[in-house]
């Protein structure tokens, strides 16, 4: 087995245990060709920096991956899968994709570069908890409007285009934007 | 074959397959394209849970048996869900009402269910109770919009509520094959989840200036295949295509 790079960048896991779990294991060799696959419904963010990727070996010429969907429902991990297995077999590689669900994929697995690809692309990163149930639940103004910055901004619904974004509007600018619900 | 645990997750998926099915019959006809949303994600987070039980029952099953063919090709009396699932969206308060006190019972089912002996079972809980959190939040929400809202949303929400109340003790029998997974600490025992229920039910009615009904007449089941009428036209949607065209892919 080649040199593996952890990629747990949840800074606040809940347990030593919850670190544990979260970790793990990406073939260097390998980062380059993921990194090139991305979300299918937001095209700037790599699969990498969004998180799903929870592990990538090469076992006996294979490579193993494993994903974990964002939520249960998503149409992406579909094409996600068969985005993985298109590239790796660019690069060479036959693979085999499986689909986990523990842990439990959270925002906080999305990577600072994952989070400026969503403001760039107009969608708001997730708050923190606490901050996320205050602008969904309590009407707070926080989440920063993504064409003018602003947090003068009300949420129009809890569910937006997908399931794991809700839909804003800026009251400055007027701009209307998705925001990243935060998921813990 | 497991039969004990294929039956328990297959009564744990079909609630969520009914309610699934009966959000996405709201596709375009939402009151709002908000709310439209709304229920329909609701609608695609119940679907994705109940992939992974059926990919995990088919996998106890382990004969020929899908995922597919255990969602679309059983007969009426073979989907054990709740009654209060396969009630139809009369209005919005109804579809609301229905939702929130399935939700309150759902969050506090899987947050038990995360504890499951059962690996996989415990993780798609431990997945599936963060979605939840969600549906739980909009739909009281929702109650408490319309419970204190104008008069006629009250009136609506109140009718709803005291409708479907009828459908929520069964929420908490025990079937056979529950008693049987409680004993190997795999299974819930819903019967410990009743009184926290009906207190978190009632207090949310109560905030939304709405009555909590008095009624002791409760309707059941669902839980062993006799159904509501209701069942039988959801079902004729749902399998319609499998039915016509059998086996068919898109």
């Amino acid at each position: 087995m080649n040199k593996v790079k952890d990629i747990q960048h949840s800074s606040k896991s809940s347990s030593p245990l919850g670190k544990l779990e979260g970790a793990s294991e990406i073939n260097v060799s390998l980062i380059p060709i993921l990194e090139k696959v991305s979300d299918p419904e937001i095209p700037v963010l790599s699969i990498m920096d969004m998180g799903v990727v929870r592990s990538a070996v090469i076992e006996n010429n294979i490579v193993k991956v494993q994903i974990t969907p964002t939520y249960s429902g998503c149409p992406a991990m579909d094409v996600i899968g068969d985005d993985i297995k298109a590239a790796l077999k660019k690069a060479g590689y036959e693979s085999e994709i499986d689909l986990i669900l523990h842990p439990a994929w959270t925002t906080d697995w999305i990577t600072p570069r994952g989070r400026k690809a969503l403001e760039d692309y107009g969608i708001a990163a997730p708050l923190n908890a606490e901050a996320d149930k205050d602008v969904l639940l309590n009407g707070k103004r926080l989440v920063k409007c993504t064409n003018c910055g602003s947090t003068n901004t009300r949420l129009v619904s809890q569910f937006g285009s997908t399931a794991c974004k809700a839909q804003f509007q800026c009251d400055d600018c007027q701009e209307p934007f998705d925001y990243f619900k935060c998921l813990k | 074959m497991k039969q004990n645990l294929y039956n328990y997750i297959l009564g744990i998926a079909d609630n969520s397959l009914m309610l699934g099915q009966r959000l996405g019959e709201l596709t375009g006809h939402g009151p709002s394209l908000e709310t439209d949303i709304a229920c329909t994600n609701i609608s695609l987070d119940l679907f994705g849970q109940v992939r992974s039980y059926f990919q995990y029952a088919a996998k106890i099953a382990g004969d020929e048996r899908t995922e597919d063919d255990i969602a679309m090709l059983r007969k009426e009396r073979d989907y054990k869900n709740v009654l209060l699932v396969e009630q139809p969206n009369t209005n919005f308060a109804y579809t609301l009402g229905r939702q929130f006190l399935f939700d309150v019972y759902h969050l506090a089912f899987l947050k038990e269910l995360q504890k499951s002996a059962d690996l996989t079972l415990s993780a798609i809980a431990n997945k599936c109770i963060k979605e939840v959190s969600y549906h739980e939040r909009f739909s009281s929400d929702w109650v408490k919009r319309l419970g204190d809202g104008t008069e006629e949303s009250k009136a609506k929400m109140q009718e709803a509520i005291n409708d479907l109340w009828t459908y929520t003790d069964e929420l908490f029998h025990q079937t056979e094959a529950d008693k049987a997974m409680v004993e190997e600490g795999i299974g819930v025992d819903v019967t410990k989840l009743k009184e926290a229920y009906y207190k978190n039910v009632s207090d949310l009615l109560l905030e939304s200036i709405l009555e909590v009904p008095e009624s002791k007449y409760f309707q059941k089941g669902g839980k062993q295949g006799i159904h509501t009428e209701h069942l039988g036209y959801l079902l004729s949607d749902l399998q319609y295509m499998q039915r016509t065209y059998p086996n068919m892919e898109w």
